[in-house]
């Protein structure tokens, strides 16, 4: 880290100290035992919203169909990543992501009744069955998707922060990706954009080891975020299993785009426990004793609760009615999603276009659908 | 009325939109500094300043995807490819991201942006600069298409597109760049969708776009000249949206039809409008349907041999001359 400017180049040094206690540094200490709270609850509520759609998934609707179709890419493992960032956010700071999108949906403040909707395929869900799974939306919570094509949506990510700029916003855009985006080209077009015209974007690589059942060690060259060098952008890396940590880390790095209108590269290191999707076999590319040891020693939800637990802030007694209020709502989503209608044939051809669905403001003429 | 050229019915359409939204940006490679790799944008840098008129790495996309994030939060970006062929290298921002998010978002979010540049051959750079995905793009539900042929339509169909609240493809040509066309100074705006008569007749519709306009007009002279034929000659202007309706009126008013393209043949914009005019009026037809496009083969570099891979005048005398047997 000689070359690369900027307050966060201590970044790697300080992650590697395990000592460090990330709930006191100043964006951590800040908090109230409300807010601490709120950041365990969100994760614990992605956690069971994740496992009562897998369960949905998993089994049969009334009429013996399927609930949910298609994929199902579960994020439990990684939720102090989305939830650590996207407590940052401010009123002009946006997100995007790829396709393991439920826990970012959740921590921008998404209703898990609409959520559990759209894997249904109902029209109550967020994208009115429309999108599915890998693409849930929400522009009123700043989100953006919900993106299928790995590294397809990072230069979105870096348009939103152009936008900013050029309607002098101070805010700043995350870009989450996987650790197997980095391979595709559509990512370093957008670094070597975000840099050469100074956007504040944070690109976010999530690096839960395994790009589908490919490991790092088989797939990527180097460090995945010190490739942001050859971009002269700073990058950081932290320990993802702590939301504090994550926090600590990427109040850094949106400082830096906000302030400094600069890009910046971070590489949380996470792990998922179950398969890519749902429905991939997970015993060719790694062992169960592997998942098994960061569930028992690295999981984010217990390492969060053990330091709430230490702190004081919750007993065991509060921290259990937590995780019953999740489950009732998952179970609440889940009934909901049953209980809602699919959409219509009707609705196929409904959002296509903005035009179509304006016929009084409609300015063009002819023909926009074909059969 | 004055007379502009194509070129510089673009470059007042880019400049009246600028000038009327403070949104509006035009951005791509070599468009600002270097005056445009066509000097479509010439001057237009001077005028609006490096905030509005932006210079992109060669990059597609990275830059045609950043244009799309842009337009969700509300920037209306003008982009330019140098050549519609590069679209190949940014198709997963093209089509996966702007043609879909409206609708996987259920309709949350609009993508207002607008992407412009040539889309032909005939200028000998072989088979990779020389794509017309007209045909590849309107494929898309989500998109819109546009092929103007003259400097008018031009003009009052890009005013139109950029003022669109949809991803509109706007595929223009090289070779039309310098041909001058009665252009009014007054504003005016061509919806899209709207198909132009650019030549009444009787005998025979010919159905096309582009700048196989100007190829069907010139044949259409020789062919009541030479062989008193009356040829119609229909631009559609706009792909998709697609103004049917007035082709319907012709095809049942002359009885024939030929489509000319610079298409290849296989799953063309020709392909579909056959499907549709003998779904719809195949009652009033005398024949079958002729369609006349690029030979089926990648754009070949021989010059003189080009020219003949693609429609022209010759190739439309002798098709219609087919189709009236």
């Amino acid at each position: 880290m000689s070359k690369k400017p900027s307050a966060i180049a201590d970044t790697k040094a300080e992650s590697a100290v395990k000592a460090t206690d990330y709930a006191l540094a100043p964006i951590n200490a800040a908090l109230s035992s409300t807010q601490r709270i709120e950041l365990y609850r969100t994760m614990i509520r992605i956690r069971r919203f994740e496992e009562r759609s897998l369960r949905a998934y998993q089994g049969k609707n009334p009429s013996g169909g399927t609930n949910i179709g298609g994929f199902l890419h579960l994020y439990i493992g990684q939720e102090a990543v989305a939830v650590g960032c996207c407590s940052l956010m401010g009123k002009n700071d946006h997100v995007i992501t790829a396709y393991r999108d439920h826990g970012h949906a959740i921590a921008v403040g998404m209703d898990t009744k609409p959520l559990m909707a759209e894997l249904y395929g109902k029209i109550t869900g967020c994208s009115k069955g429309k999108g599915g799974s890998m693409h849930y939306f929400a522009p009123d919570k700043n989100f953006w998707g919900g993106h299928g094509i790995v590294g397809g949506q990072v230069p979105l990510g870096t348009g939103l922060a152009y936008a900013l700029k050029y309607q002098g916003k101070k805010g700043a855009a995350m870009a989450f990706m996987g650790d197997g985006a980095v391979n595709q080209g559509a990512v370093h077009e957008a670094y070597n954009l975000a840099s050469l015209w100074n956007l504040p974007v944070v690109f976010v690589i999530e690096n839960n080891g395994y790009s589908m059942g490919t490991s790092q060690a088989r797939s990527s060259a180097g460090q995945l975020a010190k490739r942001a060098e050859g971009y002269d952008m700073a990058w950081g890396q932290c320990d993802g299993h702590d939301v504090y940590e994550v926090r600590a880390l990427m109040d850094k790095h949106l400082t830096l785009a906000r302030e400094q209108s600069r890009p910046s590269t971070v590489e949380i290191d996470t792990y998922r426990y179950r398969g890519h999707s749902v429905a991939d076999p997970d015993n060719t590319y790694r062992t169960k004793a592997e998942i098994e040891e960061y569930r028992n020693k690295k999981d984010p939800i217990q390492v969060s609760l053990h330091k709430l637990l230490a702190e004081g802030v919750l007993t065991e007694a509060s921290a259990d009615k937590i995780d019953a209020e999740a489950r009732a709502e998952a179970e609440s989503a889940a009934d909901f999603a049953d209980a809602s209608p699919y959409p219509t044939p009707d609705d196929i051809q409904k959002d296509v276009y903005w035009e179509s669905d304006h016929p009084a403001e409609r300015k063009s003429e002819g023909r926009l659908f074909f059969d | 009325m004055p007379q502009i050229t194509y070129r510089e019915a673009i470059r007042h359409a880019l400049a009246e939109e600028l000038t009327r939204d403070p949104n509006v940006v035009v951005m791509g490679e070599e468009v600002a500094q270097f005056n445009g790799a066509y000097k479509v944008t010439d001057g237009l840098l001077a005028t609006f300043g490096p905030t509005r008129i932006v210079d992109t790495p060669i990059s597609e996309a990275g830059f045609i995807g950043l244009g799309v994030g842009a337009s969700m939060l509300g920037i209306r970006p003008v982009m330019e490819l140098m050549f519609w062929s590069f679209y190949s290298v940014a198709f997963d921002q093209i089509l996966n991201n702007a043609a879909n998010v409206r609708y996987m978002s259920g309709g949350q979010i609009n993508c207002p942006i607008v992407i412009r540049g040539p889309a032909n051959g005939g200028t000998s750079v072989g088979a990779t600069h020389s794509h017309t995905p007209e045909n590849v793009l309107a494929n898309h539900p989500g998109v819109k298409v546009v092929v103007p042929a003259t400097a008018y339509d031009a003009k009052g169909l890009l005013k139109s597109a950029i003022r669109d609240n949809d991803p509109v493809f706007f595929l223009e040509n090289t070779i039309l760049y310098g041909d001058k066309g009665e252009v009014p100074e007054a504003e005016y705006v061509i919806p899209l969708g709207k198909a132009d008569v650019k030549r009444v007749g009787t005998d025979l519709t010919i159905v096309t776009y582009g700048r196989c306009v100007i190829h069907s007009l010139k044949a259409a002279e020789v062919l009541a000249k030479d062989h008193g034929i009356s040829v119609e000659v229909v631009d559609l202007r706009t792909i998709r949206p697609l103004d049917f309706d007035t082709v319907l009126a012709s095809v049942k008013k002359t009885n024939r039809v030929l489509i000319v393209e610079e298409q290849k043949p296989f799953a063309s914009v020709g392909t579909q409008l056959a499907y549709m005019i003998q779904r719809e009026a195949f009652d009033d037809l005398d024949g079958p349907i002729h369609r006349l496009a690029t030979i089926d083969a990648p754009a070949i570099y021989s010059p003189p041999v080009e020219t003949e891979q693609l429609p022209n005048p010759g190739r439309v005398i002798k098709a219609v001359l087919a189709a009236m047997a």
